[in-house]
């Protein structure tokens, strides 16, 4: 089969040759044609294929002409220049940087543009006396690179990125660089004239470095600490703070009284360490969110439909001012944006986003439309019942599970063995200054400060986020993108996993067709194909897509029955396709089938010049690999499916998935929620895995919530972790290696433990010099982080493959 | 020997002039995208020539 030249797709349905290049789609085409006729094909030279297809819409753009909306999504604006900045999902390489970046090239209107490939956004500076908004996001649209505007943009501006751990990271080292220059010489303690002339101002200059370190850059520790304390909490931040404290004071009150250099170095090296760990824990997935709620899915504005003195208006409005008896127009895949009655047209509603429901569902005038449903087809005209932040979808996330923070409850594994090391410090540290006490009490003090001074666990501070930032790193590159480094340590800790069924351990949009039944002649395949060519129906469609299609007969009468299927004929051929109702109703007999077979929701019965010929039924594909995963899962898990569909395919399920595997149907996106509350209260620790939003409570509800998805770019409600459906097979290396991860931090805890105690027996017995901290300190840092990146750049080799 | 009185001040001066070129590098936004520069400064900027082969049908049915 030929590659499309642009997008790279095989050319399915029909090839179109141009200029002696091959194109899938008109779409593909026309894109070229637009490079081509203005020299912008060094695209093709950059990337082979890098187009994607472009899929536009009639009248989807029309509310970019209401003022107040583009008010709202522009940057800047004023006289001949307007900014505007959008997400563009399909940037994928760099053939997209460059072409983008080059739009002036297209248009004049446009000024310029910059893109951020992390971030996958384009900024784009143009006049909107000579390009329009709508004309501007139809062009990018045309070209492919269809930007997403949602009622996310509509509501807020954004936000500015908070930099203040780097300015931190930039302060401590900074500091830390100057004060062990100015300390070398000390090191050494050198007696000669000029540097002993000198020292007091090396001192002095080492105090002033030392002070935004203490006072700005290890500020969060003390905060941190104090609200540790506050709540009874001895988090791994208490002992540090105390360190940090404790080193300051001491240094200072050894320069003042002129004892000797202080720990400047060893304070300054210690909060950069530790900045450093929390900057490698901060990796971010920018061009993804994990916080997404409706907001993201909603469209900004819709048609509304008045009637005024005999004319009928039409008008793009926010969809925010929709009032209930308003009159909506919905075009075909818009979504539904509130609960609504059907007033006319055929709607066929896909409610996948909603209930995990695959198959659109057919609705006839006066039926109840809930919000978050799509329409497939033609123009449908609802009436609104509710505003939109009245609707069944929306008050899903007025529950309170999403408001609350998940981490806040979570006892990480460096707080639970801090709390035990604060102790056994602070132990030793009054313990070993009463012996002095008595033995030489003029080194009590020396001792007591030594202790907290080499104890302050900046070696196991560094060890989590080191092990877990590499972790989630690794977990990146191999398509599961978490939010935070906690959820790792969650997940070693998981004993159930709850998936949800459709589109999550099925294949979204692959149906698997079988056809049963008398074989059809060459004249009913030929017309078969061109009648379902002619629906619009996505049964049909699906069903077009996998005939063979040699030759296409165009029926010469063609009528459709809205919720029942087609009538067609072709010459004295006469054919009916449809429910098993149609064919009923038309008093064709159906053959009785075996129960299971029944069961299969979906099936198209086809009957020729009034004789029963037979059925294609659709089976939901699962995903590759779904037996052995669940395998290896329900070895020391335990397996729930959780579904929204009916129980149609509990047969075939079983089949797949090992025994002991709960599976519960036709459950409510509330349902699901109240399962997964009702599984933590006997004390499960919960793993969610799902995809739509009808699992968006489940998955905020779930100790970590995993969301699958085919195009990690485009839809995933709020969760924890995203992962590429292509990597569905590997979930049980990604639990192995959550696992191994912890025993990594373990070990590391083991190794630093180690340091500090070599450390103490020098603090304890009154040695520890300026010189020992200086070796000790750094030195138990740089091997703790040198250690948990070969160890867990060796685990993750498994992966790599 | 008081000259290190002078050399302390500047080399104290030169690390803060960095440390402040740092700090306003990074308010300006210059570390929040690190990739795309690294792309963009490898494109051409001249346009495309018709010279080289595979280019050549592009411009005959330009031309059409």
């Amino acid at each position: 089969m030929e590659l499309c030249f642009h997008c790279g797709e095989e050319c399915q349905d029909e090839t179109i040759l141009y200029s002696e290049k091959t194109f899938c789609c008109s779409g593909c085409k026309t894109v070229f044609e637009i490079l081509n006729s203005n020299d912008l094909t060094y695209y093709y030279d950059l990337e082979k294929t890098p187009g994607i297809s472009p899929k536009i819409r009639e009248g989807k753009y029309d509310y970019l002409q209401n003022k107040e909306i583009i008010e709202k999504l522009l940057e800047f604006d004023h006289g001949n220049t307007q900014i505007v900045s959008f997400d563009i999902p399909s940037i994928h390489c760099s053939s997209c940087i460059w072409i983008l970046e080059n739009l002036h090239k297209l248009h004049k209107g446009i000024k310029s543009s910059q893109v951020d490939f992390p971030k996958k956004k384009i900024r784009l500076s143009f006049s909107s006396e000579e390009i329009s908004l709508k004309d501007l996001v139809l062009l990018l649209s045309r070209i492919g690179y269809e930007p997403n505007i949602s009622l996310d943009h509509y509501e807020e501006k954004e936000s500015d990125v908070d930099r203040s751990l780097i300015y931190k990271l930039g302060v401590a080292g900074f500091a830390f660089g100057n004060i062990m220059f100015l300390s070398f010489p000390e090191y050494f303690e050198i007696n000669e004239f000029w540097l002993d002339q000198f020292k007091h101002l090396f001192r002095w200059l080492m105090f002033s470095f030392s002070l935004p370190v203490v006072f700005y850059s290890g500020r969060d520790y003390f905060t941190s600490a104090y609200k540790g304390l506050r709540s009874g909490i001895l988090n791994i931040d208490v002992p540090i703070a105390l360190g940090i404290l404790v080193l300051f004071l001491r240094s200072t009150a050894e320069i003042v009284l002129d004892l000797g250099t202080g720990f400047y170095d060893s304070l300054s090296g210690l909060v950069f360490f530790l900045l450093l760990g929390k900057f490698f824990q901060q990796k971010t997935y920018s061009f993804l969110s994990f916080e997404r709620d409706y907001k993201s899915y909603f469209p900004i504005a819709v048609t509304r439909v008045s009637t005024e003195a005999g004319k009928i208006t039409e008008e793009q409005i926010q969809v925010y001012k929709i009032q209930k008896g308003d009159r909506i127009i919905i075009r075909n895949e818009e979504l539904i944006p509130m609960d609504a009655i059907l007033i006319k047209g055929n709607a066929s509603i896909d409610y996948s986003f909603v209930t995990g429901e695959a198959e659109p569902v057919e609705k006839v005038s006066g039926d109840k439309l809930f919000s978050g449903g799509r329409q497939q087809g033609g123009i449908i005209e609802i009436e609104a019942l509710k505003p939109v932040k009245q609707s069944y979808l929306t008050q899903l996330w007025s529950d309170e599970v999403f408001s609350k923070d998940k981490n806040s409850a979570f006892q990480n594994l460096t707080n639970q063995i801090s709390k035990r090391f604060t102790y056994a410090v602070l132990g030793i540290a009054i313990l070993s200054a009463i012996f002095w006490m008595f033995y030489d009490a003029s080194k009590a003090w020396n001792v007591f400060t030594a202790v907290l001074i080499i104890a302050c666990p900046c070696a196991i501070a560094l060890a989590a986020p080191f092990t877990l930032g590499n972790m989630l790193r690794i977990f990146g590159k191999n398509h599961l993108y978490l939010k935070d480094t906690n959820i790792i340590e969650q997940t070693a800790n998981i004993d159930t996993v709850v998936f949800d069924k459709t589109g999550t351990i099925t294949a979204n949009d692959k149906s698997k067709i079988e056809y049963e039944g008398l074989e059809l002649t060459e004249e009913e395949k030929n017309l078969l194909g061109g009648s379902l060519r002619a629906s619009n129906h996505p049964l049909s469609r699906s069903l077009y897509n996998i005939l063979d299609k040699n030759n296409i007969s165009t029926p010469e009468d063609f009528t459709e029955h809205t919720g029942l299927g087609l009538e067609t004929s072709y010459r004295d051929l006469n054919l009916k396709i449809g429910s098993s109702t149609f064919m009923n109703r038309s008093e064709i007999l159906v053959p009785e089938r075996p129960a299971e077979k029944k069961n299969e929701k979906t099936s198209v019965h086809i009957s020729s010049n009034n004789q029963y010929k037979g059925c294609f039924s659709f089976h939901n594909s699962y995903r590759e690999g779904l037996s052995e995963l669940f395998k290896e899962l329900s070895v020391d898990r335990q397996l729930i499916i959780l579904s929204g569909d009916n129980d149609g395919e509990r047969e075939r399920l079983s089949r797949l998935v090992p025994e002991g595997t709960k599976m519960y149907f036709d459950q409510k996106p509330g349902d699901k929620l109240r399962f997964i509350k009702d599984l933590q209260k006997q004390g499960n620790k919960i793993m969610m895995v799902g995809d739509g939003l009808n699992d968006a409570g489940a998955l905020a509800q779930s100790d970590v919530g995993i969301v699958i998805s085919e195009d990690i770019n485009v839809f995933s409600p709020a969760c924890d972790g995203i992962l590429d459906a292509k990597r569905f097979r590997d979930l049980g290396s990604f639990f192995k290696l959550s696992e191994r991860s912890i025993k990594v931090i373990k070990l590391s805890f083991l190794l630093s433990l180690c340091y500090n105690l070599i450390g103490l027996a020098f603090a304890v017995s009154g040695n520890l010099m300026p010189v020992v901290a200086a070796i000790l300190m750094p030195l138990s840092s740089i091997s703790i982080v040198i250690f948990t990146t070969l160890a867990t750049q060796f685990l993750s080799k498994k992966l790599k493959n | 020997m008081s000259i290190i009185y002078l050399l302390l001040a500047i080399s104290v001066i030169v690390a803060i002039i960095f440390f402040i070129a740092f700090i306003v590098s990074v308010k300006k936004g210059q570390y929040d995208d690190v990739y795309t520069p690294s792309v963009r400064m490898l494109f051409d900027d001249e346009l495309v020539k018709p010279d080289s082969e595979n280019k050549q049908p592009l411009n005959k049915v330009k031309s059409e």
